[in-house]
């Protein structure tokens, strides 16, 4: 893993990472090594974390090239589930699409796609009960979809419009909802990481039943809030499970910037004396098998686990974003661990509970009502027409009780 | 000479630095391969190569930290943060480091390090991509603070940055990266090529630090701004026909405050714009130093028009950017004072 070539010379070089290809390359993933669907094994969940400490460097999967669930960490979930999940997922990928649409015809400012990702926050919601808190990032609105909450809030908060929850104070897909489960996402990176602790800790300190989940991506994970929220939970133990999803890319940079000499994001965790776990991030049942289990871990005040999700970035960053730039197109066709959606539908055909007639069918639905809510959200406005949030809006919730000063400047503005 | 943007200006100083100071280093976020997020930085890394000019985990307490330790090997880090609203993190390493490292060590070791940052709103960017934080900076003791307003200036004025021997914050209005904007945002963008400061030496020049300039001479009352604001200023002063002195200030610290004093002195008036919040904004600073400086002059109370004191909001983006709307009520009210 580590080229260290002699150095006659005595002198020194600096160590630039670099990926694997450019644009013009060949895509090449012959360096992620993928075990076998089934082959990780399942531990207890008050296992010491010391003695899985390989299973920070392997990937825990369960379906096969078959479509076949296999191994341990299969059955979580009954075919019902299953199919709801599928739903949740292909409800993500078309809203997507709507969305990226919409802000191309200039509808809002700004988008974030999840595509290729929807699995890790669509089946990690079912490991979580009511009352438990997410801590997410701008890449989890699986966590809303698959939560049932409504889509077209959703919408009004990416059209700014008069209907919007968040009074077109955020960013399009800067979320918030307490009772979804659903902290407000900030645009600062990582620093809902070690919050998402503090809450967990909380629950602790009340004795409550309630856990937390934090949320980062590998980018992220270079930043001292990861670190801090490590320690943390570590040190209290904390009720907590930290998600690290990793898609290979945080804008133009590929993981191995953030991820440096370590072999894996999960390995992090180990210095911590973390139970440290790295999950196919593209197959559903997978994701969900080790939510389950760290959210166990957590629910039986064993303590915080911390979960590597492998996955891939399909789409560019967001819509200020042209991937082009710094990776092959192909990149993402050559991806190893394939599409969330296929793969889970693949399996439910395969299990004889699906149909390629149906899953047509429900496409059609789900884009039916996505079309729908999209056409309410319009019916109050978009960023720059219909229905926009008051300019008293702006001036109000910085404060519980509006200072003096602010009310001056807000007559000023003549609201 | 040459036609450039914000954009390539400012790259054209990083590329002219790093040609003639191998000492000189660029890093940050998306900088190196890709050329960051505006494309500053684009094509820097081929030129020099990777231990020149690199991409960065996402750590900005790191990248300022770590060009500190450049720095004080005798490297002159000139490093990027990817959006003025993600300096937060750095801000320990730039408040009680960076800036201190000279004093406290009595010259022992400096910190020749250029820091920077797209500031300012004006792109639907919402909170964490509008700030305005330089008084955050000013209130620093030992670092300083540029707000170039054109292609022009940010060359000079980034070459005079890179050279300093101390600390600077480069805040670069993001806004203006590829026009000049009035604060007309309901009329077509425009664009660099027509705008005289977009003509930009292509070699090596210098715009010092701590020398502000009139944009527009006028006699009837001072406008101090900097950044957008300068020429959202310019703008008001010709749609409200009022004859105002514009003064783009360019380097907030150290303040060129003669020329400052000399304009109101004459004028007899000062209004303060910047899009930052108003409470303990950099304007505060100005007025009381106008103030000390030109009391007997003053024919009417110092005025300040500011982004308001809320978080920057998205969708109502125009209501909180301080336009010339508001400038040109302001500047009319302050006339019949
Ligand atoms: C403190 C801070 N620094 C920089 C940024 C700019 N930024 C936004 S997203 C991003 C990349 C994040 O990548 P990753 O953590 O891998 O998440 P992904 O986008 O891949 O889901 C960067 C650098 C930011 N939002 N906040
Ligand atoms: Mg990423």
């Amino acid at each position: 893993m580590h080229d260290m070539k002699p150095n006659p010379a005595g002198r020194l070089s600096l160590h630039v990472p670099e990926p694997e290809v450019r644009p013009g390359g060949k895509p090449d993933f012959s360096n992620v090594t993928i075990p076998k669907a089934g082959s990780v094994r399942r531990p207890e969940v008050d296992v010491d974390p010391e003695e899985i400490r390989d299973l920070a460097f392997s990937i825990i999967r369960v379906l096969n090239r078959e479509g076949e669930a296999v191994g341990p960490w299969a059955g979580t979930l009954t075919n019902e589930e299953l199919m709801e999940g599928l739903r949740h997922m292909m409800l993500l990928r078309i809203f997507d699409q709507r969305m990226l649409m919409a802000q191309r015809q200039g509808k809002t400012s700004f988008y974030m796609q999840h595509l290729g990702e929807e699995a890790v926050s669509c089946a990690f919601r079912k490991a979580l009960l009511p009352g438990d808190m997410n801590f997410p990032t701008y890449r989890q609105a699986g966590l809303l979809i698959a939560g049932g909450y409504p889509m077209v809030d959703m919408m009004n908060e990416i059209y700014s419009n008069d209907a919007d929850p968040l009074k077109g104070r955020q960013l399009p897909v800067l979320y918030s909802s307490k009772e979804y489960g659903f902290f407000t996402i900030s645009g600062n990176l990582a620093t809902q990481y070690i919050q998402a602790v503090g809450w967990a800790m909380a629950s602790a300190i009340r004795q409550d039943t309630k856990i937390a989940a934090g949320w980062i991506g590998d980018g992220a994970t270079a930043e001292s809030d990861f670190h801090a929220a490590l320690v943390f939970a570590s040190t209290y133990r904390a009720p907590v499970i930290l998600n690290v999803v990793n898609n290979q890319w945080a804008i133009s940079t590929f993981q191995g910037i953030a991820r440096g000499g370590s072999g894996t994001f999960a390995a992090r965790g180990l210095g911590f004396g973390l139970p440290s776990l790295r999950v196919d991030g593209n197959d559903y049942l997978a994701v969900h098998a080790v939510a389950r289990w760290a959210a166990e871990r957590a629910r039986r005040n064993i303590g915080p686990t911390l979960i590597e999700y492998v996955t891939y970035r399909v789409g560019a960053h967001s819509t200020s974003d042209d991937p082009s730039a710094y990776r092959p197109k192909e990149e993402s066709e050559a991806w190893p661990l394939g599409d969330p959606v296929i793969r889970l539908k693949n399996h439910l055909i395969r299990v004889g509970a699906w149909s390629e007639e149906r899953h047509t069918q429900m496409e059609a639905e789900i884009r039916d009502t996505v079309v729908a809510a999209q056409k309410e959200a319009e019916r109050h406005g978009t960023l720059h027409s219909g229905g926009r949030p008051s300019m008293r809006d702006m001036f109000e919730g910085v404060y519980a009780e509006m200072p003096p000063h602010l009310k001056r400047q807000r007559q000023q503005a003549g609201v | 000479m040459a036609r450039m943007t914000m954009i390539e200006a400012i790259r054209s100083a990083m590329d002219v630095s790093m040609e003639r100071d191998g000492d000189v280093v660029v890093f940050g976020e998306d900088v190196g391969y890709f050329g960051g997020v505006f494309r500053c930085t684009q094509g820097l890394q081929q030129k020099y190569g990777k231990t020149r000019c690199f991409d960065v985990p996402i750590n900005e307490s790191g990248i300022v930290g770590a060009a500190i330790g450049m720095a004080a090997y005798g490297l002159k880090p000139c490093v990027e943060i990817q959006f003025a609203d993600y300096m937060y993190p750095a801000y320990d390493q730039l408040t009680q480091e960076a800036a201190r490292l000279r004093y406290r060590s009595n010259g022992d070791f400096t910190c020749p390090v250029t820091i920077r940052m797209p500031t300012g709103g004006g792109i639907f960017g919402g909170q964490t991509h509008s700030q305005s934080p330089e008084a955050l900076f000013t209130h620093v003791c030992g670092l300083q603070v540029v707000v170039p307003s054109n292609p022009y200036d940010a060359k000079g004025l980034l070459i005079s940055s890179i050279e300093n021997p101390d600390p600077v914050i480069f805040l670069e209005p993001k806004r203006l990266y590829n026009g000049p904007f009035d604060g007309h945002h309901d009329r077509p963008v425009t664009s660099w090529a027509a705008h005289p400061l977009g003509e930009v030496p292509a070699e090596h020049y210098t715009v010092p630090l701590g020398k502000a300039v009139v944009r527009r001479p006028g006699s009837a009352v001072t406008v101090l701004a900097y950044g957008t604001m300068v020429h959202v200023a310019e703008a008001t002063a010709e749609e409200t026909g009022i004859d105002a002195e514009v003064i783009d200030l360019r380097t907030l610290l150290p303040l060129d405050l003669e020329t400052i004093v000399a304009s109101v002195r004459k004028t007899g008036r000062c209004m303060v714009v910047h899009e930052a919040t108003l409470t303990s904004g950099f304007g505060a600073e100005l007025a009381a130093l106008v103030q000390e400086h030109c009391f007997y002059h003053l024919e009417a109370p110092i005025v300040r028009v500011a982004g308001w004191d809320t978080p920057y909001p998205h969708a109502q983006e125009w209501d909180y950017f301080p336009g010339p709307v508001r400038v040109g009520r302001a500047l009319r009210e302050m006339m019949e004072a």
